[in-house]
């Protein structure tokens, strides 16, 4: 990548974070904390990575990505918005009455929203599902899942891990979002995964791990994934719950739910240089 | 009058008399610890609290197997991931095995607001009753839940109890005598009657004010406990109104609606206009919006009555509706 590119990616991100907060300052609470820490994936992937068209949501043989952490759609709406799937103002409609954006993916709701997702630990076998059809198919899409860490405690996780590595799923690229925090304290404190790098190898997965915030790390991380083949792969993705929204940040675990004030907000897009971000 | 504590806060304190009352008492979370209010019984018995993670299958059979041991497990999640993500473990490791676990399940249908609709739990009451061997109970108030959650502990046997979390209308001061099997005449009246739980009982409640201005006297039932539910009440009401609305946060199919239709058909057939989710997914919101979106409002409830009142004047009017 020349440094043109990444720092595109870079103004980018930067943008998904700053509507993301804006959108649910506008609600005046809501999943900060799992929506920033996958921003930077999120914007690898719709501005660098997924065969998508913005002006043909339903494209065939569109790369999918399936949220299966459904809580951090916010993140992906600012995404989708910033790729031209609905106007950037639409954004501010989160969570309000008769909204095409609610808190978690509606497939049905959203320009862009290949599945919906909410109930934890149902997505990943929601792509596992449409890797399969994929290469079915005959298609040569790839599936991307975003799982949480806390979400992975879920049985079904697991079981869907089964079947992907059952069936050789190598069109299948799940991210978890390893940040080591959930609801009721850190991940090892609450239930712990033990290494969740080792796991995913005795599930017969490849795994990667990459700097959940290192954008050119990201990039590269997919290309090699993606050229994997006979297995599904697993990046795991070393990131921090409210990365990039100092009070977030600071919150570390209340980050997973906060109320989010107009100040705060503020603050926040003064920190990411908003003003100066938009006028270039 | 809104009430000063929160629901969950009242429920943590349940939960921790809970344990001082009985060393059997245990809890298991899964990571809805902190946003249910559960969270604070861990400082009082931190040996006697658990929390699986967000594996509700798992917290599920985990308190079966405590509770075949001897135990008395309280399990707590949201209405949605305590019913229908765990209805197996409930009907089988629960249930059909005789395990006496108390399991909560908190905002349920449109109480889920801003988590939208993929939390919005309009089945959890017609998943849970139609498992033989569960008792379903649902708090209005905070005292409600105090006097019922108590009650509840000392009944032998499989629970589920649904709950909004948040700050609600106090309908009830100290001096209310509770039973658990026992429905509450909140107001008598002849004209009509209006069946409530949980959240709509206030909205009942104002619907009844509303009725009153118009000459309408109202009797209200609060059904806390849906099943058993308690025929005796609903018979005689039906008896003496001859016309009954049902009043519920949660579809108008398998719920509160169902319960009181199988009573009434059976021992005084009268009609029973439905209040409730008419069928439809929920969606994300706030608590005022969504009573308004899907017309579960006082004025919603004022009109059914005047369906049900009329259908009863209306004797050639049987099969309509
Ligand atoms: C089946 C299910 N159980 C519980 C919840 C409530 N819930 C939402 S997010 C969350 C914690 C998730 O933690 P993690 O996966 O680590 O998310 P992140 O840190 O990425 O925000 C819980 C318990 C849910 N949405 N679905
Ligand atoms: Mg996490």
């Amino acid at each position: 990548m020349d440094t043109a590119q990444i720092e595109y990616l870079e103004e980018t991100a930067r943008k998904i974070r700053g509507l993301t907060l804006r959108a649910i300052g506008s609600v005046g609470s809501g999943h900060v904390g799992g929506c920033m820490s996958i921003v930077e994936l999120v914007t690898v992937l719709y501005f660098a990575a997924m065969n998508i068209d913005p002006s043909r949501p339903g494209m065939p043989g569109r790369d999918r990505l399936v949220l299966s952490k459904g809580h951090a759609g916010p993140t992906v709406y600012s995404a989708l918005a910033l790729k031209g799937y609905f106007p950037l103002s639409e954004l501010e409609t989160l969570n309000k009455p008769m909204t095409r954006l609610p808190s978690h993916c509606d497939m049905n709701k959203t320009p862009g929203i290949d599945m919906t997702a909410g109930s934890l630990g149902q997505g990943l076998s929601c792509a596992v599902g449409m890797a399969l059809a994929a290469r079915m198919n005959g298609g040569a899409e790839y599936i991307y899942a975003i799982i949480g860490d806390g979400e992975s405690q879920e049985g079904q996780i697991w079981e869907a891990g089964m079947a992907a590595a059952h069936y050789r799923l190598d069109n299948l690229i799940v991210f978890m979002d390893y940040n080591k925090l959930q609801i009721d304290g850190t991940v090892d404190e609450v239930m712990t995964l033990m290494d969740p790098v080792e796991k995913w190898k005795a599930f017969g997965f490849h795994v990667l791990e990459v700097d959940g915030h290192d954008l050119s790390s990201i990039v590269r991380t997919i290309q090699l994934a993606r050229n994997r083949k006979g297995k599904p792969v697993m990046i795991i993705l070393h990131t921090i719950k409210g990365r990039g929204i100092s009070f977030a940040e600071k919150a570390g675990v209340d980050s997973h739910s906060m109320k989010v004030s107009p100040e705060q907000v503020e603050t926040a897009m003064k920190e990411l240089g908003w003003d100066t971000l938009w006028n270039q | 009058m809104e009430s000063v504590k929160e629901m969950r806060q009242v429920l943590g304190d349940c939960i921790v008399d809970a344990m001082k009352k009985d060393s059997r008492v245990v809890l298991i979370d899964a990571d809805l610890g902190k946003p249910n209010g559960t969270f604070s019984a861990r400082a009082v018995f931190p040996g006697r609290c658990f929390d699986v993670g967000v594996a509700e299958q798992n917290m599920a059979a985990v308190a079966a197997g405590m509770a075949a041991y001897g135990q008395v497990p309280i399990i707590n999640t949201f209405a949605s991931f305590a019913t229908r993500r765990i209805c197996d473990q409930v009907a089988v490791s629960i249930c059909y095995a005789g395990r006496n676990v108390k399991i909560i399940g908190t905002d349920p249908g449109i109480a889920a607001e801003l988590n939208g609709g993929t939390h919005m739990a309009v089945e959890d009451i017609g998943v849970m009753r139609s498992i033989p061997n569960i008792l379903i109970f649902e708090p209005c108030d905070t005292v409600e839940l105090g006097k019922g959650f108590a009650a509840a502990m000392e009944y032998d046997g499989p629970v589920y109890m649904r709950m909004y979390r948040k700050k609600v209308e106090e309908l009830h001061d100290e001096s209310y005598v509770f039973g658990l099997l026992k429905a509450d005449v909140l107001k008598e009246g002849k004209d009509v009657t209006l069946v409530c739980s949980g959240i709509m009982v206030a909205e009942a409640v104002r619907a009844g004010l509303m009725l009153e201005e118009a000459g309408v006297e109202a009797e209200i039932i609060n059904i806390h406990t849906v099943k058993p539910v308690d025929e005796a009440a609903l018979a005689t009401s039906a008896r003496k109104t001859g016309a009954m609305v049902t009043c519920e946060n949660h579809n108008v199919l398998g719920g509160l609606r169902a319960a009181v239709a199988e009573v009434v058909t059976r021992r005084c057939p009268v009609p029973v206009i439905p209040v409730g989710i008419q069928n439809v997914n929920g969606e994300v919101g706030v608590l005022p919006y969504l009573l308004k979106r899907f017309q579960l409002t006082a004025s919603d409830i004022m009109q059914a009555a005047m369906v049900a009142m009329e259908m009863k004047n209306d004797r050639a009017c049987h099969c309509k509706n």
